[in-house]
């Protein structure tokens, strides 16, 4: 038997993105967010059938650091749930399976960082394999640059080009009062900066954020009891590539090309995508592997250029898409999350709204 | 050879405890090369922590030598220290309630090996105490009474460190020490250990 | 129990010690699964999806290592998925490993859980000191000790039933290989005499620091019906999966037999239509990193009544001769790879009801829990296995 049971995202919420939030630890930082998510379908935790969240104690400087947060839940009496050390879109994929195996028809679903505390392009190297890589600490940025080196000698991008996906990309999220950069200076200014990472510059990076986000989930008539219009997943796969830098090509994006077929996102009209590509060139690659034409609309909330919270801009990316579905703004529209080094494993997911 | 355990600055154990032959390396393997069976790969990580908003009143209080707790705002319970939710109700916690520096000693164990810079001599008494008026219990150690009187629901009282060593910090509360006073039955600790 | 069908069709595990300088941490996990792929008669192109498990990334000092591990687990091109809960998260691997099958998305899932203690100073792993935090200098016994001194008080329990548990533990690690710990001299009087660290837990009634990892193969009825014909080894059916959660300090806890266990019990003998599981459960496999914790777990999850557990144990109710026999591998008192604890104890059920336990085989097991939790006594993960398909 194939996953039969219709889910859909039904609320959404995430906090006002910043580059840090130092007045709050980690659980202030989540609470408000889970505590509207839930307000939108005017539940409570005893609603709710499942919880699953995504966090890092990496990027907390703290060993089981997602124990504190269950505090803003309101987990007793005790409650099903469980933790990914992923971005909050794999914490869903948790839960969507939990729902289609009838095990809970509800779902809250939070992810979460500060990445304020620490170092994050160094401590995102302890990400890389411990005994040939990682002694060299090689930055997250660093890494990016060899990347979009590789894109350029291939000719599959120009330094102008990731000026314009910088631009349009902040331009937009003057429109998301959750963004952290809001905004871009024209595109002649971007060029004229010096390089950060050559051929990166300032514009290419994401910003380093404090945030979270928070997705309730619902099978059913539940769903549409909840929501005006749910956002159903008529899709969702994920899948990893090699770690060995040396073995790939950077250019491409094998896996999210496969997460892409498998969710079924070439099965009909893509209005909008949600592309979490933390680097401009990043979002070439992933529009190229999953398909996208002039047709679709990336990125309207500005992506993770816009507000990169780890853990949690995966998940933002399907409530972003959830959003404009529920609104009427769109009728199809896929979300994308990665995890990992230079798109290392990626996750896709189709959305899709009853007919207007 | 590996490096010896202290150039790992690891935390010194008593001796012969956890210590473990080295690992069997197979012949076949030995015959080639003397195999690599570690490499060490130093890793130093600056990590500037803030402790959010509730904990921040709460630290700021304990510098007075105040104890201020904080009310679950529905259920009306105190938690201290406080974490900024009630985890029952997954709500912030917003009013503050001072609470007496006395409580009651819920839970203990006696540590005969001790971690940390700030540990006692041992044996000590690693107490669970409940402040009078608090929900749960908070982390100390019970000093000033022989080990063998100690008993759960015995009264005790926090010992600050001297005013010119006050800081935001828990490590204010030195200590605590017996409080001659009736034991509370340990029946009614159930729930707030 | 709802969703498809789910059977273990295989389990394999690494020898377990204090330090596998053997091995590089893609190794040490390799050597799992190559054994629970032959197990299942299986090859890595025949995996649909790869979950995996462990502990905190501090233990090896990286983060999020399943990236750095892809190649390692055969999951390049695939789906491969990383689950954190803290002690529970082997048991909860598992269980999302069968989740990926019981919705019908997957048929053979792998699914390891891992951890590689000597990596890193261990203690300083689970728990190195934050500004700001009430400081426990005591260590993690010292967290739990109070616990059960509460639970001696309240169930006047002798002060020996903790090493009887041990003294049983390590016995039954002598008839695993697999085992960390083999103590062949072990005696009442040597764990008794043990030195006392947290009491009263004495170092001989604590667990091991371990290296290793275990691999499982999950597969649906068709894979695990496979699987039987060609292996001649009886899948072990999932009869029933559970978790819960509970938040460390609250108003109305209880540690010592806290909510969140009583109702994953519940919870999960329900599923698998289990009223008497004295009776009805034949091997249990659960998670006691310290000694006390047997008469404990045995109260909260319902095989005696409150206040009785430690007359199970100091009756021999849990020997390997007895009707409800306990940790039969050695348990987390033998072995302790943090990450892979709560999956071995899964694994191990999973082998008892396959008859595959050599010579800790419990003869004509045919129903088993396996059971895990974490953090602050506050995570729990069970399953109930059969060789009856359910």
């Amino acid at each position: 038997m194939a996953p039969q049971r219709d889910v859909a995202i039904v609320a959404f919420a995430q906090t006002d993105h910043r580059r840090a939030v130092p007045e709050r630890n980690e659980v202030e930082l989540i609470q408000p967010v889970i505590r509207q998510a839930l307000d939108q379908v005017g539940a409570t935790i005893a609603d709710i059938g499942f919880t699953c969240s995504g966090s890092s104690d990496y990027l907390a400087g703290q060993a089981f650091s997602f124990v504190m947060t269950l505090d803003a839940v309101g987990a007793f009496p005790p409650i099903q749930e469980s933790h990914v050390e992923m971005d909050g879109a794999w914490a869903l994929y948790e839960a969507w399976l939990k729902i289609q195996a009838g095990h809970a028809d509800t779902a809250l679903v939070y992810g979460y960082s500060k990445a304020s505390p620490g170092d994050l392009p160094r401590v995102l190297s302890r990400q890389l394999d411990p005994y040939y890589y990682g002694p060299l600490w090689p930055d997250s940025v660093a890494l990016a640059g060899l990347q979009a080196r590789a894109m350029i000698d291939a000719g599959l991008i120009d330094e102008a080009e990731m000026a314009a996906i910088a631009h349009r990309s902040r331009e937009a999220a003057r429109g998301n009062p959750h963004a952290q950069l809001r905004g871009s200076d024209p595109l002649d200014e971007l060029l004229a900066a010096p390089y950060l990472s050559d051929p990166l510059r300032r514009h290419d990076c994401p910003p380093i954020t404090d945030g979270g986000a928070a997705v309730v989930l619902a099978a059913g008539d539940r769903a549409r009891e909840w929501s005006k219009r749910p956002a159903w997943i008529r899709g969702i796969d994920h899948r990893i590539d090699s770690h060995n830098l040396g073995a790939r090509d950077l250019t491409v994006s094998p896996s999210a090309s496969l997460a892409a077929a498998k969710a079924g996102v070439s099965e009909g009209k893509v209005d909008v995508a949600e592309l979490h590509a933390p680097f401009t060139h990043q979002e070439k690659i992933l529009a190229t592997a999953l398909g996208l034409g002039d047709s679709t609309v990336l990125n309207p909330s500005g992506g993770a250029l816009a507000a990169n919270p780890m853990m949690a801009a995966g998940l933002i990316r399907l409530g972003e898409v959830f959003r404009r579905i529920e609104d009427g703004e769109a009728d199809r529209g896929v979300a994308h999350a990665t995890s990992g080094h230079l798109l290392q494993q990626n996750f896709v997911a189709v959305l899709e709204g009853d007919p207007r | 050879m590996p490096p010896a355990d202290n150039d790992r600055q690891v935390t010194p154990f008593p001796a012969g405890l956890w210590e473990q032959p080295q690992p069997v390396v197979p012949a076949a393997v030995a015959e080639v090369a003397e195999p690599v069976q570690r490499i060490r790969v130093p890793a130093s990580m600056l990590y500037r922590y803030t402790p959010g908003a509730a904990p921040s009143r709460f630290l700021r209080g304990l510098r007075d030598k105040r104890i201020l707790g904080e009310k679950d705002p529905v259920n009306g319970d105190v938690y201290v220290p406080p974490r900024g939710m009630s985890p029952v109700v997954g709500l912030p916690t917003t009013e503050q309630v001072e609470l007496p520096d006395r409580g009651t000693l819920a839970a203990f164990c006696i540590v005969h090996i001790g971690f940390g810079v700030n540990a006692p001599p041992t044996p000590f008494v690693s107490a669970l105490v409940l402040i009078d008026g608090a929900a749960v219990s908070v982390y100390g150690t019970l000093l000033d009474i022989p080990i063998e009187e100690v008993r759960i629901g015995m009264r005790v009282q926090a010992v600050w460190a001297p005013d010119e060593e006050l800081t935001t910090s828990f490590e204010n509360i030195r200590y605590w020490k017996p409080l001659d006073e009736p034991d509370v039955a340990p029946e009614l600790l159930k729930g707030h250990m | 129990m709802s969703g498809n069908r789910v059977a273990v069709i295989g389990v394999g595990q690494t020898k377990y010690a204090a330090v596998r300088g053997d091995v590089s941490l893609a190794g040490l996990l390799r050597e799992a699964v190559y054994r629970a792929l032959a197990d299942a008669h299986l090859g890595m192109d025949d995996i649909d999806a790869i979950v995996v498990g462990k502990a905190p990334d501090f233990f090896e000092g990286v983060m999020m290592p399943e990236g750095y591990l892809a190649e390692a687990l055969g999951a390049v091109g695939k789906p491969l998925f990383r689950v954190h809960t803290a002690g529970s998260v082997g048991g909860s691997t598992a269980i999302v490993a069968a989740g990926h099958i019981q919705s019908g998305v997957h048929e053979r899932v792998l699914t390891v859980g891992w951890e590689m203690q000597s990596c890193s100073e261990a203690m300083w792993a689970l728990s190195f000191p934050l500004p700001f935090q009430q400081q426990l200098v005591a260590g993690a016994g010292g967290y739990f000790a109070p616990f059960i001194r509460e639970y001696m008080r309240r169930s006047g329990a002798p002060d020996d039933i903790g090493i009887l548990v041990a003294l049983k533990d390590r016995l039954n690690a002598l008839k695993n290989p697999y085992a960390h710990l083999h103590e062949p001299d072990v005696t009442y009087d040597s764990v008794k005499d043990s030195f006392m660290l947290w009491e009263p837990i004495r170092y001989s009634e604590t667990c091991p620091s371990s290296d290793g990892a275990i691999a499982l193969v999950l597969g649906g009825e068709a894979a695990a019906e496979a699987s039987a014909a060609s292996t001649g080894v009886s899948p072990a059916w999932i009869h029933g999966t559970s978790m819960r959660s509970e938040p460390a300090m609250a108003s109305g806890r209880d540690q010592v037999s806290p909510q969140a266990s009583q109702d994953c019990a519940a919870d999960v003998f329900a599923q698998a239509g289990i009223t008497d599981p004295r009776r009805q459960i034949d091997v249990v496999e659960m998670y006691v990193p310290f000694s006390w914790y047997e008469p404990m777990w045995l109260e909260s999850l319902g095989f005696a009544e409150v206040g009785h557990g430690w007359k199970l144990t100091e009756d021999g109710a849990t020997q390997m001769s007895g009707d409800l026999p306990v940790n039969c591998s050695g348990g987390v008192l033998s072995t302790n790879p943090i990450g892979a604890s709560g999956m071995i104890r899964f694994g191990e059920a999973a082998m008892q009801v396959r008859g595959q336990a050599g010579d800790h085989q419990i003869e004509g097991a045919r129903l088993a829990l396996g059971h895990a939790y974490g953090g602050a006594a506050q995570f729990f993960a069970m399953w109930v296995v059969g060789s009856d398909k359910p």
